[in-house]
C-alpha cells in the first residue's frame, strides 16, 4: 500500500476517534459544568447536609449555577460545612436562603439557592447562614409516627 | 600471508555458559581475498561470524577489524563499523513485509539521505548484479530460494561494503542455484575490491572459488592451506571431510557405552 | 517410600524456585527492555511515518471489531438495563446506566481486551517471526537498531490507538444503548439524553476513561512487544509467546483497571 493512502487511512481513523471523544463529551456528558470559565465560592453551614456529595449541582430556580466542592466538618460548632462554587456570570443577594433538596423522592441531593430581597450582593467567600438541613427521611418518618401515636393518646 | 590484514583474530576462545564452542581460534584474513571457513555443522563457524560482527562478546582473546578491537568497541562505534560490512545470514533473513526493491534500498534509506531517484538508480544496479533486475516488484514470498538468497546477497552488497560474511551461502540450494551463487560471490568480491570471509560446510562449491581455507573442528582450527593444498593434504580429517566419508576422525556415532552394555541392561529390565 | 516422597517435596520446591526465578530474570529483562525502548523513541519518531504504519494496522484494521462489538455491547446494556430499572419504575434512567458502564468501565476494558487479542497477538507474532528467521539479527548487523525500527513504532501505535478505540467503543454503545432502549423500547428520547448529559460528568467519567484506556494502551502494547522480542526463536517458541501474550494482557487489564478505579472513583 503506497505511504499516501496509509496516511490518509489514518488520519480517517484518528478524526473518527476525534469525533468518538467529542460525542461522549458534549452529547453524552456535561463539559460545561465540569468547569465555569469564572467562579467564586460561597461557603453555607448546616445543621446535617444529608446525603450530599462533593460534586453535587448547586441550583436556583431548577438551574445548575455551580457545583458543591468541599464538605468538612467544623469540630467547633459541631455543623457540617459545605463550600459552593457559583458561576461568577450569577450574583446572589445577602439574604439568599440555602437549603439542601432532594430531586424527586429517592433522587440525588442538591443544594437549592432562594434568593431574597436584599440590595446588597454576596461577595466571594461570604458565609451563608440562612441554611435549611436536609430532610432525613427516618427522622421525618418517626415524627410522623410520634405525632399520630399522640394524636391517638389525646382522642382517648 | 601477506602483512596487511583486515581481520586479525588471536587466540579467541568463547563459551556459552560453561559450554566451550571456540577454543583458541588463531586467523588473519587479509584485504582482497575471499577466505573459507569450513567444518561440520555445530563446529562454531556462525559464532566466529557473530563475533567479527561484535554481536557476541569472546570470552578471551584479540579481535581486530582493520585495526580497531571489536570486543572494546562502544555501541556507536560497533554500528559505525558495521556499516561498512555486509553479511549474507544462513537462509537470507529477506524482510518478509516488503518487497525485493524496499529489502536492498533499506539499508541507503536507513543510512544515507540520498535522494530516492538515485536509491532507484543505485537500487537497479545492485539488483543487476545479481541477475534479478525484472523481480523488483516481487514479495520476498515469491521468491525461489535461489532467487531469495541472490536479492540477500544484493542486499548485503547494498552500501559497497570492506567486508562481507557468508553464511552458509549454499544452505539448501540446488546445484544450478549453487554454481550462480559461488560465481557471484567470486565476481562480487573482485569488483568491489571488497574482503569476503565464507563460512559453509558445501567444499566442493566452496573450493572452486576461494583463495584460502580454514578447516574448523570442535572450535580449534585443524588444518589449513589453499585449495590446491587442501586437495593434495593427508590429513585424516580434511581428507574425510572433502571427500565426505561417514567415519574418520568424525566419528558417525554419538559418545556412547559399548551397544552390548546397552543391549543386556534392557534385557535386565524386562 | 519415605525417601521418595521426600524427594519429591525436594523436587517440587526446586521447581518453584526455579519458575520464581526465571520470572524474576523475565520482569528484570522486560524493565530493561522498556528503558531501552523509551531511549529509542526518539530515534523512531524522527521517522514518523513507522509510527504512522502500525497505527495503520492496530488501529484503523481493529475498528470493524470494536465498532461491532461496541454496538452489540450497547445494546445488551439497553436490554438488561431496561429490564432492571423498569421494575423500580425508573426507566428514563437506562441512559445513565448505559452511558455511565460504558465511559468508566466496559468502554476502555472491552476495547482494551479485544485490542489485545486483535493487535496484541498479531504484533508478538510479527515480531517473532523475524526474530525466528533472523530478521531482527540480520538488522542489528546491518547497523539497524531492531528496537527504534521495529519495537518503538508499534508500541507507540498501540499507544495512540487505544484511548481512540475505547472512545469509538464508547461511542457506538451509547448509540446501541439508545438504539434499544429508545428506538425499539420506546423509552422518552428526552429523557434518555437529558438525564445522561445530567449525570456524566466529562471530566470524572469520560476523561477519566480515557485515562483508562491509555494505562490500558501502554500495558497491552508493552507485553506484546516484550513477548514478541523475548520470543524462543522457534515455532512452537512464537505461538507460547503469542498465547502469554493474550493472557498476561487480559490479567494487566482486569488488575490495572482495579487499581485505577479506586484511585480514580474514590470517595465518590
Amino acid at each position: 500500500m503506497s505511504r499516501k493512502l496509509l496516511d490518509l487511512w489514518v488520519g480517517f481513523f484518528v478524526v473518527l476517534g476525534f469525533a468518538a471523544l467529542l460525542f461522549l463529551a458534549l452529547r453524552v456528558g456535561n463539559v460545561s459544568s465540569a468547569n465555569f470559565a469564572d467562579t467564586y465560592q460561597l461557603t453555607a453551614k448546616f445543621d446535617n447536609i444529608g446525603g450530599l456529595k462533593v460534586r453535587g449541582p448547586v441550583k436556583s430556580a431548577g438551574v445548575v449555577v455551580g457545583r458543591v466542592t468541599e464538605i468538612r466538618f467544623d469540630p467547633q460548632t459541631y455543623e457540617a460545612v459545605a463550600t459552593l462554587t457559583i458561576d461568577s456570570r450569577y450574583q446572589f443577594p445577602k439574604d439568599t436562603f440555602v437549603s439542601i433538596l432532594t430531586a424527586g423522592l429517592l433522587g440525588e441531593q442538591y443544594i437549592g439557592l432562594d434568593a431574597g430581597g436584599d440590595e446588597k450582593m454576596l461577595s466571594p467567600g461570604d458565609v451563608i447562614t440562612k441554611t435549611q438541613s436536609a430532610v432525613v427521611l427516618e427522622k421525618l418518618i418517626s415524627q410522623f409516627m410520634f405525632n399520630k401515636a399522640s394524636d391517638g393518646a389525646d382522642k382517648k | 600471508m601477506p602483512v596487511d590484514s583486515l581481520v586479525k583474530i588471536t587466540d579467541i576462545n568463547f563459551a556459552y555458559d560453561d559450554r566451550s564452542i571456540l577454543n583458541g581460534i588463531t586467523m588473519e584474513i587479509p584485504r582482497g581475498k575471499l577466505i573459507a571457513i569450513m567444518g561440520n555443522s555445530g563446529c562454531g563457524k556462525t559464532t566466529l561470524l557473530r563475533l567479527i560482527g561484535g554481536q557476541l562478546k569472546p570470552t578471551s582473546g584479540q579481535l581486530l577489524v582493520d585495526g580497531q578491537s571489536v570486543p572494546d568497541m562502544s555501541h556507536d562505534e560497533l554500528y559505525a563499523m558495521r556499516r561498512r560490512m555486509g553479511m549474507l545470514f544462513q537462509f537470507g533473513a529477506l524482510f518478509t513485509d516488503i518487497s525485493v526493491f524496499d529489502n536492498v534500498a533499506y539499508l541507503m534509506r536507513e543510512h544515507t539521505d540520498l535522494p530516492e531517484e538515485m536509491i532507484r538508480d543505485m537500487v537497479l544496479m545492485k539488483l543487476n548484479a545479481v541477475g534479478l533486475r525484472g523481480a523488483h516488484n516481487l514479495m520476498p514470498s515469491e521468491l525461489s530460494g535461489g532467487m531469495a538468497r541472490r536479492v540477500a546477497l544484493a542486499r548485503a552488497i547494498a552500501l559497497d561494503p570492506m567486508l562481507i560474511m557468508y553464511d552458509e551461502p549454499f544452505a539448501g540450494l540446488d546445484p544450478i542455484s549453487m554454481g550462480v551463487i559461488g560465481q557471484l560471490i567470486r565476481k562480487l568480491n573482485d569488483a568491489l575490491g571488497a574482503t569476503t570471509l565464507l563460512v559453509t560446510h558445501d567444499v566442493q562449491e566452496a573450493m572452486l572459488i576461494v583463495d584460502y581455507v580454514y578447516f574448523v573442528s570442535a572450535g580449534q582450527i585443524v588444518a589449513q592451506g589453499t585449495p590446491d593444498e587442501i586437495r593434495a593434504s593427508d590429513d585424516p580429517f580434511v581428507h574425510q571431510f572433502v571427500f565426505g566419508e561417514a567415519d574418520g576422525p568424525v566419528h558417525f556415532h554419538y559418545p556412547a557405552e559399548p551397544f552390548e552394555q546397552d543391549l543386556l541392561r534392557d534385557s535386565a529390565h524386562g | 517410600m519415605v525417601e521418595k516422597s521426600f524427594s519429591a517435596v525436594i523436587a517440587l520446591i526446586r521447581g518453584i524456585g526455579h519458575r520464581l526465578n526465571t520470572g524474576l530474570q523475565r520482569l528484570g529483562f522486560a524493565a530493561r527492555f522498556f528503558v531501552m525502548l523509551l531511549v529509542y523513541s526518539g530515534q523512531s519518531f524522527r521517522r514518523f511515518h513507522l509510527t504512522i504504519r502500525e497505527i495503520y494496522f492496530s488501529g484503523f484494521q481493529s475498528l470493524l471489531i470494536i465498532l461491532v462489538s461496541g454496538l452489540f455491547i450497547g445494546m445488551v446494556l439497553g436490554m438488561q438495563g431496561y429490564e432492571t430499572l423498569q421494575r423500580y419504575g425508573s426507566s428514563e434512567a437506562l441512559g445513565v446506566l448505559v452511558a455511565l458502564s460504558l465511559t468508566r468501565e466496559l468502554g476502555p476494558v472491552v476495547a482494551a481486551l479485544l485490542f489485545a487479542s486483535r493487535a496484541g497477538s498479531s504484533i508478538t507474532a510479527e515480531i517473532g517471526l523475524m526474530k525466528a528467521t533472523e530478521q531482527l539479527t540480520a538488522m542489528d548487523m546491518m547497523a539497524v537498531n531492531p528496537i527504534a525500527r521495529v519495537v518503538a513504532p508499534r508500541f507507540w501505535g498501540g499507544v495512540i490507538s487505544m484511548p481512540l478505540l475505547a472512545a469509538l467503543f464508547s461511542a457506538v454503545g451509547v448509540f446501541g444503548g439508545y438504539l434499544i432502549g429508545v428506538v425499539f423500547i420506546g423509552v422518552d428520547e428526552g429523557a434518555f439524553w437529558s438525564q445522561m448529559q445530567g449525570s456524566v460528568d466529562f471530566r470524572f467519567d469520560v476523561w477519566n476513561g480515557v485515562v483508562k484506556s491509555f494505562v490500558f494502551g501502554v500495558a497491552v502494547s508493552l507485553i506484546a512487544v516484550f513477548e514478541g522480542y523475548d520470543a524462543v526463536p522457534t515455532a512452537e517458541g512464537v505461538s507460547a509467546s503469542i498465547k502469554r501474550t493474550v493472557v498476561y494482557s487480559a490479567l494487566a487489564i482486569l488488575a490495572l483497571d482495579f487499581v485505577l478505579t479506586s484511585f480514580m472513583f474514590r470517595g465518590l
